[in-house]
């Protein structure tokens, strides 16, 4: 008989009974609907113990790598542990460099390495509790994590991280979350990365990824700002297109003159009048909301499987304004 | 005897139906606001377990579960004729996936009979 870990305390699956069934049985608050494996509002998070193939059918290949699974239906052959949402690490500014105007790059040292996956993102929590979530711009076996801040006018953390924060800061680091992140299979499809502003960050953790473990398929980054000083990492991205015959980027600038790198136009309408076919895509994006949401659901009606979009929109906190 | 879900194919039929459903429905003017979600992958698990029900595939819900569901949308304005578009919507995905015309009325006609939850009446 299995048993079900969640919150240090331990709850015996009966035969025929499902975790849902458990948990309720035992007063545990739990989310469901369908109660048939359906309609994925009964989705938990598994830390450890392996999920029946059934418990996890119908999810992203992104949150299946992560253990999340369906209650309802999951009917566990072994121990069972929950994840407590909460586990925070300690972690310190190890170094900082101002990429652009208003770009700061940030690189943190946590006390226990924390395993992630390129493109995933991190609450960072200050010494006086202002916490704000940012994306992995670095690879897992990397040494420090690598986050881009945009300085958004007003903005509390942004501001100090851009200005004040110093090397040796101290920091809580939560997390990982996120399902835009690359998987393996399906190494020759092509590969559409956009975003915006920082949203870069992310992508560009996900196109290091993918390029080292051996993607095939053409990979397009089309990175948008207003103008060309929002663009940033030109440099490095231009080396990654020497070493990889399969990458290509395309910046692009809503005002400004075109040269023979930058485009000048809504990135949207750029992207689809260089690729009118996408069907057989897989996508990631990443930014500012309105973007993300629009550039979803036109690629959806486009014909991309909504299993080939991941996407990770950047809401920022009421009390900035971008 | 087999339900319509098992006959057109079970859960790999309704994986290619829900797409091509949710398609529709987000370019069909007369309901695309009522789906206006920011979380499409959320919207579409729900349309999956629709579909599933009105197959007579496996499935739980209530006629509460349908009410609840669907009664923020009467402020705004959810009304028959909202209904009568998604039932088209369901028949003309159906149809555009071969299933005898049969099935597809006998899987309208069941859908339709859902309006009452849907509306809260």
């Amino acid at each position: 008989m299995a048993t079900v870990w969640y919150e240090e305390k331990q709850y015996p699956v009966k035969a025929g009974e499902s975790v849902l069934d458990t948990l309720l049985k035992n007063q545990i608050p739990s989310s469901y609907s369908c109660r048939s494996g359906v309609c994925q509002t009964c989705v938990m998070k598994a830390d450890k113990g392996e999920l029946p193939e059934r418990a996890q059918k119908g999810l992203k290949d992104t949150l299946k790598k992560q253990g999340y699974f369906l209650s309802c239906v999951c009917y566990p052959e072994q121990d069972l542990h929950i994840s407590s949402e909460n586990n925070s690490v300690l972690a310190w500014i190890v170094d900082k460099q101002i990429l652009s105007q208003d770009v700061v790059k940030i690189n943190l040292r946590c006390s226990d390495k924390i395993e992630y996956f390129a493109g995933q993102y991190i609450t960072l929590t200050r010494q006086d509790k202002l916490s704000r979530s940012y994306s992995l711009a670095s690879l897992p076996e990397e040494e420090t994590l690598e986050i881009h801040v945009r300085k958004l006018l007003n903005g509390k953390m942004s501001s100090w991280l851009y200005d004040e924060a110093q090397i040796g800061e101290q920091l809580q680091v939560q997390g990982p979350i996120g399902d835009c992140f690359y998987t393996t299979g399906q190494n020759e499809q092509p590969l559409l990365l956009a975003g915006t502003g920082t949203g870069l960050a992310p992508l560009y953790g996900i196109l290091k990824d993918a390029l080292k473990q051996g993607h095939q398929g053409d990979i397009w980054l089309f990175h948008g700002a207003l103008h060309s000083k929002g663009l940033y990492l030109v440099d490095e991205l231009a080396s990654l297109i020497k070493k990889h015959a399969n990458f290509h980027y395309c910046p692009t600038v809503l005002q400004g003159n075109p040269d023979e790198l930058i485009k000048v136009g809504n990135l949207e309408e750029i992207i689809f009048s260089q690729f009118p076919k996408l069907s057989a895509w897989r996508a990631f994006l990443c930014g500012h909301p309105e973007l993300v949401v629009s550039l979803k659901k036109k690629l959806f009606l486009k014909g991309v499987s909504l299993k080939n979009i991941f996407s990770d929109a950047f809401i920022t906190s009421p009390s900035t304004s971008s | 005897m087999a339900s319509i879900y098992e006959q057109i194919g079970g859960e790999k039929a309704v994986e290619l139906a829900v797409e091509e459903f949710y398609r529709r429905v987000l370019s069909d003017e007369r309901i695309a606001q009522f789906f206006d979600d920011i979380d499409m992958d959320k919207q579409m698990a729900k349309q999956k377990a629709f579909l599933t029900m009105v197959l007579g595939g496996p499935n739980q819900y209530s006629g509460l579960d349908m009410r609840k569901g669907h009664a923020h949308l009467l402020e705004r304005g959810l009304n028959d004729s909202h209904v009568d578009a998604v039932v088209e919507n369901l028949g003309e995905t159906l149809k555009s996936l071969n299933v005898p015309i049969e099935l597809v009325n006998q899987v309208t006609t069941l859908a339709s009979s859902l309006r009452n939850d849907v509306l809260s009446r």
